[in-house]
């Protein structure tokens, strides 16, 4: 039996298959309740009840919108190409999920564990942007097509500064695989080894750039109801707007995931003694989801000079400086060695 | 077959097709748009090569950057493409005598050309077995070639710094807005707060 699904073509395809359905599945209905979650949270703030019809406290409320969005009807705009019109939310969707192929969930959960596992993800999510543009482009709409120039020009520029970030945790780290990076955040001092602590300021640059990357507010400018109705989706209905919304989603509760990996010891438990495990690693990404959710509720939206000039002049030197900073701190093995965890081996 | 020899005609299929398709279609955007999947098929046969690091590089800036700025321009230009084809059958002979030259030249480099044993043998096997091809690019750009690799950045970094004094206009006659003065304000300067009773007015 073994020997089927790891030799002969079928049993390999058949257990990826398999693989990626486990991973899938679970992710599309915990977003459901993420979402759900998001929407309770936003109304807490706001002192509004929120969902609370359908389903106990209204907990099937996603599932409902989504059933509203799956029989309702596909609305082509005159003079739109059609093909790259469907095409846009698919590429939004499939490319926020392929990114979770790297992702560990816990020590070797992972679908495929290559060693460029951040490079990866990096480029995928450098993909994520032709969504925006094509469905812009495509909607024929001055709205949707302004609206996407926005989101490209922000997606482009916040991910140069996740990428400095990251690059002090690999090179604290010396590898790329995630299932390393979170091992080397494994220490004698629980949550005190992890990497918020000697990358601290970075964790925060990483979060707000996580939400400009991922069009989320404060940053939602592509969406700015107010000017630009909703930027590249205001042409879409149906399923296609649902695609792009759980894309975006996917991509959202993926960013919680990074955070959580980079910076919280993904599957270590905080307390020394305690096992670690998946839990932790879920309970991580839920916790980094209720920061964005909070973020999104108490924040007001970002003018657009002001959120280039923030991305290019402040970010990206800020997150410059501490990657020469993090490579003299590791060359020199200073403070004990905290900085080249390869080193000291932890 | 495995599945890599799968992979590797589904990859080679594709970067065929997106780049026959780039060079015929009508529209621009869609010739960027089959560009994009030829360089992504590119990755992935880079990625069945054991190349891994040099394919998410490629997919990065190739993909991620050049080709979104391609997409950008191409969307904002209003050039009626019809107008640049009409002349096509006028520029045809020349066109095909310059790409008969062209094939001509590639001919003569590569008919005489001989591989030398060692050449062979280091494509085989493009990386020791017990390093990432990451950590094998590292130790060659910045231990073997250090100084060649900072050179030609700091040739990059000229050019950039050249494009930007280039296109650098210090307009007079615009508004600008100083963000760290506008911090720096007091409220107590700017604002004064009343308690105004209902009915009465200030």
């Amino acid at each position: 039996m073994t020997e089927f699904f790891t030799t002969t073509n079928l049993g390999i395809l058949l257990l990826t298959l398999g693989q990626v359905l486990a991973v899938v599945v679970p992710l599309l209905v915990a977003l459901a309740f993420l979402l759900y979650a998001d929407r309770k949270i936003w109304a807490a703030v706001q002192l509004r009840r929120g969902p609370n019809v359908v389903g106990m406290f209204g907990l099937l409320q996603s599932f409902a919108d989504f059933i509203k969005y799956a029989v309702k009807e596909i609305v082509y705009p005159a003079g739109s190409d059609k093909v790259v019109f469907l095409l846009a939310p698919m590429v939004s969707l499939v490319m926020a999920l392929i990114a979770w192929a790297v992702i560990p969930f816990n020590d070797g959960w992972v679908v495929s564990d290559i060693n460029v596992a951040i490079l990866y993800v990096m480029a995928v999510s450098s993909l994520e942007v032709y969504g925006v543009i094509m469905g812009g482009w495509a909607s024929n709409s001055k709205y949707p097509f302004l609206g996407s120039l926005r989101s490209a020009a922000q997606m482009i520029s916040y991910e140069v500064s996740l990428g400095l970030i990251i690059i002090g945790v690999i090179i604290t780290t010396g590898s790329m695989n995630f299932g390393d990076i979170v091992n080397a955040q494994d220490g004698n001092y629980g949550i005190f080894s992890w990497y918020w602590l000697p990358h601290f300021p970075m964790m925060f640059l990483f979060l707000i750039s996580a939400m400009a990357e991922t069009n989320r507010p404060p940053f939602d400018l592509p969406e700015a109801e107010s000017e630009l109705v909703a930027g590249y989706q205001v042409e879409y209905s149906s399923t296609p707007f649902l695609l792009f919304m759980i894309g975006e989603y996917v991509a959202i509760v993926l960013m919680c995931a990074l955070v959580s990996l980079l910076f919280l010891g993904g599957w270590l438990s905080p307390i020394p003694g305690l096992p670690d495990g998946i839990l932790w690693m879920l309970g991580k990404i839920c916790f980094v989801f209720f920061i964005f959710s909070m973020v999104k509720a108490i924040s007001p939206r970002y003018r657009y000079d002001q959120l280039m000039r923030i991305g290019w002049k402040v970010f990206l030197p800020m997150s410059l400086v501490w990657v020469v900073l993090v490579s003299f701190l590791a060359k020199f093995e200073l403070f004990g060695g905290a900085y080249a965890r390869w080193a000291i081996g932890g | 077959m495995t599945i890599a020899d799968y992979a590797f005609w589904l990859f080679s299929i594709c970067v065929i097709v997106g780049g026959f398709c780039t060079v015929i279609s009508r529209n621009p955007v869609h010739s960027v748009l089959w560009l994009i999947m030829a360089f992504l098929s590119a990755a992935g046969l880079f990625v069945l090569l054991g190349a891994e690091f040099v394919a998410m590089l490629l997919i990065i800036v190739y993909v991620g950057a050049v080709a979104v700025l391609f997409l950008f321009v191409v969307m904002m230009l209003d050039v009626d493409f019809a107008e640049l084809k009409a002349g096509m059958a006028q520029y045809l002979p020349l066109s095909l005598l310059i790409g008969a030259i062209l094939l001509m030249q590639l001919g003569m480099v590569f008919g005489p050309w001989e591989f030398s044993d060692t050449a062979q043998s280091l494509r085989a096997a493009p990386t020791p077995t017990d390093t990432h091809n990451t950590a094998a690019l590292g130790l060659i750009l910045y231990d073997q070639y250090f100084l060649l690799f900072q050179l030609s950045g700091l040739i990059l970094l000229v050019a950039m710094i050249g494009a930007i004094v280039l296109t650098l206009r210090h307009r007079k006659d615009v508004k600008r807005q100083n963000v760290l003065e506008q911090m720096w304000r007091d409220p107590a300067d700017a604002m004064e707060l009343k308690d105004v009773k209902p009915g009465q007015g200030l």
